[in-house]
């Protein structure tokens, strides 16, 4: 029964592609927590800069990003760092990371766009509850 | 058979796989020399030209693959010709563009694979291309199609779409959300490596059909329940890559169940090993073989590690750090890359004709140092990872430059191993590009056998064609 077979695969591959079309429209509306939803227009233009720049390809956001600098999500809420040790990063480079000359509103901008980053959620490995079933629970899902 | 499209296809992939290790190289040479062309020829720079242009190996490579298996078939109508030419041209010039692009410091600025926004254009045309010409060539041939050509479909369709995905963040309510746009990115990023992975192993299925002279495998119960299986995770599973994430739990949990099942393929594996190495003494002689051979252990070690990291706890702690990169590294060299040899070797084989016994010995010395210098290459990042992970756990305090100090020594190690890895790989790529090159003729013209299940033994010595 060979064409039996081949419509069985066909049945089969349709309901896997409409299943990951409607994961898809969930994906697209509901991946936000609440307490995420005020953009700064500066924030924007932040988060532009930080691709223009290609920042991430030595920073992370929430572990994603290169490795070549440290994690950036919540620098600015970090003890002993926050917005003027991080302009002054930006505005002078490290011996590792360049010197991008940027203006003073360019790294107003792109503080606007760490501070959105930190507000959104808290990345720190001892923030995270951790489940007997495996399962890892962040301050951000948990806030509403 | 002389040079035709599939053939240009895989050499200049091969080409593109050796300038793209060697940017790599560079690339990995800032770790352990600090502040290295800091201002001449940056990180930024240098990591998505190492990145683009691996992936481009990777696409080009699948592609001439496709072509050249519709081909052996009959199933490329001449009229198509000047459509695969036209495929080839769009992802030139997608590659050049980009690296222009790099050089100048003209980024796209996404995690992972980036370039300006207006060169997915011309991608995304060259896999309408693609698509146009693999479903002229399969519509309507057969009943019952072998599981290959749906991969390749699959393959073909997904890159599309999360090609297109990826690009959701021009629009202001996924660009300017953080989150949002983090979830998408990755969603489509995720698509994306599993589309050109089903291009891949579609092949691969192919070749091993080709090799053993038995393709009733393509067309069996157990392989399409596998397939679907890896179908599945292709689709629920990216949310493992964003644990971290603050998105909604039921795309992490539904990632962490999807992941799961992949303890039925491990298990799979396992339980075939016995088989499998019997079957390896009987092949081994032929290269094509030896390198799918290769990329079977490092599916086994790669799948394992990759279970072990979809386990939020555990991923926890591994996310972020080397670990990840070990994973990417050994499925992109170890799975993806081992196979598109494996593939180079039967196909210039067959259209070419044997290396010569020099070239061969070249080969095969490149084989075992590639392959070992790989597993030296992997778990030094395997180490560097753990050791992040331990610090950041038991020494958040620490400063960064402080801990990349502390990873040094791995890093030293990694990069001898890359070395190793690249002069392997060299003698292995060389070669077929020469042959490329001289252009010569096979002696022997290939038979063909449409790909209908094979069940007469008689026939099946016919469907294989050896190529040592
Ligand atoms: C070549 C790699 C590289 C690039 C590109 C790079 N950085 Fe950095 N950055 C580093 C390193 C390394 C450090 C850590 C400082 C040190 O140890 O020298 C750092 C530190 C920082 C810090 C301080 C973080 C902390 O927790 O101490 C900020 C803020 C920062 N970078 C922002 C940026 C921004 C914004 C961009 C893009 C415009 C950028 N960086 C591009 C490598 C890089």
């Amino acid at each position: 029964m060979p064409e039996r077979n081949f419509s069985y695969h066909r049945f089969i591959y349709t309901l896997l592609g409409v299943g990951f079309l409607v994961f898809s429209g969930f994906v697209y509306t509901q991946a936000v927590p609440e307490n995420n939803h005020v953009i700064s227009p500066k924030a924007v233009a932040g988060k532009m800069l930080w691709q223009q720049h290609n920042c991430s390809s030595c920073h992370q956001l929430y572990g994603l990003g290169g490795y070549l600098g440290p994690d950036l999500t919540n620098t600015l809420s970090t003890k002993g760092k926050g917005k003027n040790y991080a302009a002054a990063i930006m505005k002078n480079g490290t011996q590792v990371m360049p010197n991008f000359h940027l203006n003073d509103t360019e790294i107003e901008a792109l503080l606007a766009f760490l501070e959105q980053a930190d507000k959104s959620g808290n990345n720190r490995v001892h923030s995270y509850e951790i489940g007997l079933d495996g399962t890892i629970t962040s301050e951000g899902e948990t806030r509403k | 058979m002389k040079r035709n499209s599939a053939t240009i296809f895989i050499a200049t992939a091969l080409a593109v796989f050796l300038l793209g290790m060697f940017f790599g190289l560079l690339a990995a040479a800032q770790y352990v020399m600090p502040g290295l062309w800091r201002d001449t020829l940056p990180f930024t720079k240098l990591r998505p030209l190492h990145v683009s242009m691996v992936v481009f190996w990777l696409l080009l490579g699948a592609s001439g693959c496709v072509y050249y298996f519709l081909g052996t078939e009959k199933l490329l109508k001449r009229r198509t010709r000047k459509w695969i030419l036209l495929h080839y041209g769009l992802v030139c010039f997608v590659a050049v563009g980009s690296a222009i692009a790099y050089f100048s410091g003209n980024f796209g600025g996404r995690e992972y694979w980036e370039f300006p926004p207006y060169l997915a254009i011309p991608l995304v045309l060259a896999w309408v291309v693609f698509l146009g010409v693999f479903w002229r060539s399969v519509y309507g041939t057969m009943k019952r199609w072998p599981v290959y050509y749906w991969m390749w479909l699959t393959g073909i369709v997904f890159f599309i779409f999360s090609l297109a995905e990826s690009y959701l963040w021009l629009l202001p309510y996924f660009g300017d959300d953080l989150v949002r746009d983090m979830a998408v990115q990755w969603k489509s990023y995720g698509a994306i490596v599993g589309s050109w992975n089903q291009l891949i192993y579609g092949a691969a299925f192919f070749l091993m059909a080709k090799i053993s002279g038995d393709n009733s495998f393509a067309f069996s119960r157990k392989t399409y329940f596998f397939w679907f299986l890896g179908l599945t995770n292709l689709m629920f599973n990216w949310g493992h890559h964003i644990y971290a994430l603050p998105v909604s739990p039921y795309i992490k949990h539904t990632a962490y169940l999807i992941s799961m099942t992949e303890l039925l393929i491990f298990g799979k594996i396992l339980w075939e090993w016995k088989r499998s190495v019997s079957e390896m003494r009987q092949f081994f002689y032929q290269m094509p073989y030896r390198f799918l051979a290769a990329a079977d252990v490092w599916i086994f070690l790669n799948l394992g590690v990759a279970i072990l990291m979809s386990i939020p706890a555990l991923n926890l702690h591994t996310h972020g750090t080397h670990v990840t990169v070990a994973h990417a590294m050994g499925t992109t060299i170890g799975i993806n890359s081992m196979i598109l040899l494996a593939l180079a070797f039967y196909i210039f084989g067959q259209v070419f004709g044997a290396l010569s016994p020099k070239n061969m010995m070249k080969a095969k010395v490149g084989y075992w140092l590639s392959n070992g210098s790989l597993l030296v290459f992997w778990l030094a990042l395997m180490g560097a990872g753990l050791t992040n992970a331990w610090y950041q756990w038991y020494e958040p305090e620490m400063p960064h430059a402080l801990l990349m100090q502390k990873l040094v020594p791995f890093f030293a190690v990694f990069i001898f191993a890359g070395i190793f890895l690249f002069i392997g790989f060299a003698l292995i790529v060389f070669p077929l590009l020469q042959q490329f090159f001289s252009g010569k003729k096979a002696d022997t013209e290939t038979k063909n056998i449409p790909p209908f299940e094979i069940l007469e033994p008689s026939k099946k010595q016919a469907y294989a064609n050896e190529y040592a």
